[in-house]
């Protein structure tokens, strides 16, 4: 870490075909290890393809994508990059204990990573209760802590915190910085904007391509805007009415 | 590959079962309840029980593991965990191979308790040994996980999924020589019968029935089911795929 100038991430000129139509169209983006990075952007803006296309399961993919200067997907990042996607991935029918010696093993992580990962996403109190009979929230924070197992160096998260009460909304984030400061990578996307002010910086999606990308005092500086939303919200009608003078020209 | 890994797996497809203990009655409880019922339905001629029970106490783990493996791999790519286990430092062997050695395991506890019942208390002859059945029925045991495994990816839902029991296994089961010989079926029926892996197991089957000792054609059948259940599962691994639309 911090020996070479070389990014977590790199993507340069990804554009993304998807069921016939080009739903990422033209992103670049970098990210440095460490950084705690945000992708935010209304649904449907092409938030979960560019993640999956870092992980590396998004097929239909041009321009490149590099994750620790390998390129995504490469079998030696599988032990390496941490995803989380949007719907819990857990096997409903097993414990939580069970679901993550599972993976645990999977990642020849040792045994006691178990207990780490209940603890960061604070459900040790609930470890032997079955998946399948937990609240939305605890579902997805059990697939919040199959990624923290062994000891990923980029972690992709997909609305980590959808369904989330506040109180665990703020522990989560604490959480993200503190493996930020440990070095840890993570690129986590959010539709609730006043998460995005705890990344260091932002990238802001719409249809395909980002709209900015600055840190959250720099979007509220560019923008005059008191607060993220706001800030976005401007960026957004600022782009409408550039296509809409676009379209009229 | 990784041996730790499948282990793993199969482990882990085992806990789940163990979860659920009204599928594991079924799966025990079944084929004891329709091989009593068959020996009750040929109550007056037990040499035609004799003739076919053996080759059912193989049809019935075919079927069950079958069923069971579709929805279980099917679960697995809708909820999203095979995309995760993909991600991951798993092969793709290790996925298919957990689950064959998990339900061929289970499918051992199976078909032992079946044919325990259906050798003793059912007074079921066969001329051959009763681990020779056990063998030819685990085979196909994994035989049915194979296929379930290859024809889940075809299946976009839970509905779709059991109705491929009835398209991949019943056309077997019609052309394997137990409602006709396959000598006496008609050329081209033949034909089919000779290219499905149903046809072998339950050869193999009728053969232990009828004769003592291991003989080397039950071998021979033997070698043909496990070398579908190769085929079966390098399909299934053609299935899998880490990158998807």
């Amino acid at each position: 870490m911090g020996n070479s100038a070389q990014p977590a991430i790199r993507i340069e000129g990804l554009h993304i075909v998807r069921g016939g139509l080009a739903v990422i169209r033209g992103v670049d983006m970098r990210v440095e290890p460490g950084e705690l990075v945000g992708l935010l952007g209304p649904s449907g803006s092409g938030k979960t393809t560019v993640m999956r296309a870092v992980v590396g399961v998004q097929q239909h993919v041009t321009g490149t994508v590099e994750v620790l200067g390998l390129p995504a997907g490469h079998p030696s990042l599988r032990d390496r990059v941490g995803y989380v996607t949007q719907a819990p991935s857990v096997y409903t029918d097993l414990s939580i204990t069970e679901n993550l010696r599972y993976f645990a093993a999977v990642l020849h992580a040792p045994a006691s990573d178990v207990d780490r990962a209940l603890a960061d996403v604070d459900l040790a109190p609930q470890a032997n209760q079955l998946v399948g009979s937990l609240s939305g929230g605890q579902l997805a924070r059990v697939s919040l802590a199959s990624a923290l197992l062994g000891a990923p160096e980029v972690l992709v998260l997909d609305e980590p915190t959808v369904g989330l009460d506040p109180v665990l909304r703020r522990d989560l984030w604490a959480l993200f910085h503190r493996l930020a400061d440990a070095g840890i990578t993570i690129f986590v996307s959010s539709h609730v904007m006043d998460e995005a002010t705890r990344c260091n910086r932002l990238f802001l999606m719409r249809t395909g391509r980002f709209l900015a990308e600055d840190t959250p005092a720099g979007l509220l500086r560019q923008t005059g805007a008191d607060d993220i939303e706001t800030a976005f919200l401007r960026l957004i009608d600022a782009a409408r009415e550039r296509e809409r003078e676009g379209a009229s020209a | 590959m990784n041996p730790r890994i499948t282990l793993a797996t199969a482990g882990r497809v085992l806990r789940q079962l163990r979860h659920d203990p009204r599928t594991i009655g079924l799966l025990l409880v079944v084929p004891v309840v329709l091989v009593t019922l068959l020996r009750l339905v040929y109550d007056g001629k037990p040499q035609i029980f004799d003739r076919i029970g053996a080759p059912l106490l193989g049809v019935f783990p075919l079927i069950t593991m079958f069923l069971v493996t579709s929805i279980a791999t099917l679960r697995e790519r809708t909820s999203g965990t095979l995309e995760r286990l993909l991600t991951m430092p798993l092969a793709k062997l290790d996925l298919l191979l957990g689950y064959a050695l998990a339900f061929g395991a289970f499918a051992v506890l199976q078909v032992a308790i079946a044919t325990a019942v259906a050798l003793g208390p059912l007074g079921l002859h066969v001329a051959g040994p009763a681990w020779l059945i056990l063998v030819l029925a685990v085979a196909n045991a994994v035989l049915g996980t194979a296929l379930g495994l290859f024809v889940s990816a075809f299946a976009a839902s839970e509905f779709q999924a059991v109705q491929f029991m009835p398209a991949v296994i019943l056309p077997q089961l019609l052309l394997c020589g137990l409602l006709l010989p396959r000598g006496q079926m008609q050329t081209v029926l033949r034909w089919v019968s000779n290219a499905l892996p149903l046809s072998y197991a339950i050869d193999g089957l009728t053969r232990v029935t009828s004769t003592p000792g291991v003989p080397g054609a039950v071998l021979a059948d033997l070698g043909i089911v496990l070398g579908c259940i190769v085929a079966a599962l390098g399909l299934g691994a053609a299935t899998l795929r880490r990158r998807t639309a």
